[in-house]
């Protein structure tokens, strides 16, 4: 052979190219004109349109109110559970609103731990949405048990029966899931708060401002030495949130995984939950945050990238989702059980017909249309679609719920679903409720964090020169 | 009112300048001092020469003792206090004890962690010097600060004034207890 020592064909270094990664705030904003866009939307006025919904907001929580006192007065029975449909839309209602809470986990816990920093301008807003979804769904079990004054008795304190609850029912794991939930949701929000708590007393007019803001913003002033505490435990508190969020809701399915009714007893049912969950809670997060972005002109803040991302995330999910009611059906044919096969050709084409597909139009094909830039970055669509997603999810959950029961093992006892006025009235009435707690939120507290938003604008980058 | 002297506080405007001081501060040898940031910026623990946090040792022993509660209590309730009969199931098995066991951990950790976060934090703490500083305001919103504790072995009025004015700072001041 030739004495031709060349160099193998293979390149010394690898030289990438550079993308240049989009600006998370838009069009070189200081950090005063961050902390003044955001502190001036809870100092200045209320707004008018911000009393209009409230007041109506309120007057729909109404129907969560008198609902709940007619339950509790007069019994369950007001509800349309009867059998064999003995879980109607309590359940439902409770699955819908948790699943909403999750993206708030999502964007807060697991985007921060994958270091995806266009996540702090939503984080804020998403979380407060967690909570307050977790509190509507709370409603639904807590007064399905009936007597709700022994509602107690779901946790382990001794009573006068000297009995303990049964640790093996998926539904006591669901009280430790979802209270766990509920208390480790506030800690991290209020961790979050806190430097911006700090932000809102330092620039307080009123002596009543100052010191309420004052005591919950703890004393912060900034220093590095807490920053430094402060951002490991947040740190620390994402990657606890994460594994929560991811636990929550699978125990959440194995309420009904766990049960041997065809269509619930399927093992797919924890990751196709959690992947229905983010789907349903970037619904809600899209459905929220593009009318604040409209109304208080954020657009610098919430940039176009933003819902992009958003809207990805939600063709994403809503695939996943799609994919796994393909493999439900595949696995039922696949599995030759005659009673599972049944179960699902009756979802798709007996009595609650009309709820599967509006389910399958909503979920799977709707957000088919976020594959084109066009449309995500037409927010009003975009918007729209977020409402399927919300519409989708709902049934998704009364299908699964309710078809299953209606068509039990036993032909004599199939029956049909139809919701009372009460369940509609104190399912309506949730809205109201969030809403009531939504507006609060964005009236007294920093609708963003704006010590995240600070940390990830170009100008905070130490190496940054102007 | 005594006046005694509790530090000297010097001001910056951009995270450049104020992780540049830090470096000169830290080198200095001074160890009691702070700098005042309006968001935590990148880079500035190793700038000040702080070592890691030590949060994560109380999630740990939180974790742990959640974990522990969760198995024992439900070993204890179903088992040994009130043997539950349901379904020809084993009265205890670490298996359906997992679940709850599981959120018990995350609940505990979750308080763990933000209760030594406070604790080394020294918060709620709502007085400090500093806060009695006019302008401190600014510090939680775009002005970055570097405070120098004369309680520091190395403090020497003059001395530490004359570091801060090198490395740039636009004010110093003298703050008082």
């Amino acid at each position: 052979m030739a004495e031709t020592t060349k160099s193998p064909a293979i390149l010394k270094e690898v030289d990438p190219v550079v993308l240049p990664r989009p600006d998370l705030v838009e069009n070189n904003r200081s950090f005063s004109w961050i902390t003044n866009k955001i502190c001036g939307i809870i100092e200045e006025k209320t707004p008018t349109w911000w009393w209009v919904c409230f007041c109506v907001a309120g007057f729909l929580a109404s129907f969560t109110v008198i609902g709940i006192v007619y339950l509790v007065a007069a019994g369950v029975g007001v509800w349309g559970l009867a059998n064999p449909i003995s879980w109607g839309w309590a359940i439902v209602n409770f699955v819908f609103w948790i699943g909403i809470g999750h993206a708030g986990t999502l964007i807060s816990a697991i985007l921060c731990l994958l270091k995806q920093k266009w996540r702090t301008s939503i984080n804020r807003a998403a979380e407060a949405m967690t909570i307050f979804a977790v509190v509507c769904a709370g409603i639904f079990p807590v007064f399905h048990v009936g007597r709700v004054w022994f509602a107690w008795w779901l946790f382990p304190l001794p009573n006068a029966n000297a009995i303990w609850p049964n640790f093996r029912s998926p539904l006591l794991w669901d009280v430790f899931a979802v209270s766990t939930y509920a208390t480790v949701s506030v800690l991290f929000w209020y961790v979050g708060l806190i430097p911006d708590l700090a932000t809102v007393r330092d620039r307080a007019k009123t002596k009543i401002r100052k010191v309420l803001y004052g005591i919950f913003a703890m004393g912060w002033r900034g220093s590095n030495r807490h920053w430094s505490n402060y951002e490991m435990a947040y740190l620390i508190l994402a990657g606890l949130s994460t594994p929560l969020v991811l636990s929550v809701h699978t125990i959440v399915s194995f309420d009904f995984a766990v049960a041997l009714i065809p269509g619930w007893h399927t093992t797919i049912f924890p990751p196709y939950f959690v992947a229905g969950a983010i789907f349903s809670g970037f619904g809600m997060v899209l459905t929220l945050m593009l009318p604040l972005r409209a109304i208080y002109k954020l657009d610098d803040l919430i940039t176009q990238y933003h819902i992009d991302c958003m809207g990805k995330i939600v063709l994403a999910t809503g695939s996943i989702v799609g994919y796994a009611y393909a493999m439900e059906f595949f696995i039922a044919w696949y599995g030759a059980n005659p009673f599972e096969t049944f179960a699902f050709v009756n979802r798709a084409f007996g009595p609650f017909a009309w709820a599967y597909w509006i389910m399958i139009f909503c979920n799977v094909v709707s957000p088919q249309l976020f594959w084109f830039k066009k449309i995500r970055h037409n927010t009003t669509l975009v918007w729209v679609i977020s409402i399927f997603v919300n519409i989708g999810m709902w049934f998704e959950r009364f299908v699964i719920t309710v078809t299953s029961l209606a068509r039990d093992f036993l032909p004599s006892s199939w029956g049909y679903f139809s919701p009372t006025v009460v369940d509609i009235f104190t399912y309506a009435g949730t809205f109201g409720v969030f809403s009531v707690l939504f507006l609060l939120f964005i009236r007294f507290l920093p609708l963003m964090a704006m010590a995240e938003i600070k940390a990830v604008s170009p100008a905070a980058d130490p190496h940054h020169h102007h | 009112m005594s006046n005694k002297v509790y530090g000297l506080l010097a001001k910056f405007d951009t995270p450049a300048a104020i992780m540049k001081a830090a470096e000169k501060v830290r080198d200095a040898g001074y160890k009691k001092w702070d700098v005042i940031t309006p968001f935590p910026i990148h880079g500035m623990d190793g700038a000040m020469g702080l070592r890691r946090s030590r949060v994560p040792r109380f999630t740990l022993v939180a974790g742990s003792a959640g974990f522990t509660i969760g198995m024992l209590m439900i070993a204890y309730m179903n088992k040994w206090d009130y043997p539950l009969i349901v379904g020809g199931k084993p009265f205890f098995s670490p298996m359906f004890a997992f679940p709850v066991s599981y959120e018990l951990t995350i609940l505990l950790s979750a308080f763990g962690t933000i209760i030594g976060m406070f604790l080394l934090n020294c918060l709620p703490m709502h007085y400090h010097p500093v806060l009695k500083y006019d302008d401190i305001h600014e510090g939680t919103d775009d002005q970055f600060f570097l405070v120098i504790e004369t309680t520091d072995p190395e403090f020497n009025a003059t001395e530490t004034n004359k570091l801060l004015a090198e490395v740039g700072s636009l004010e110093i001041r003298e703050l008082e207890e």
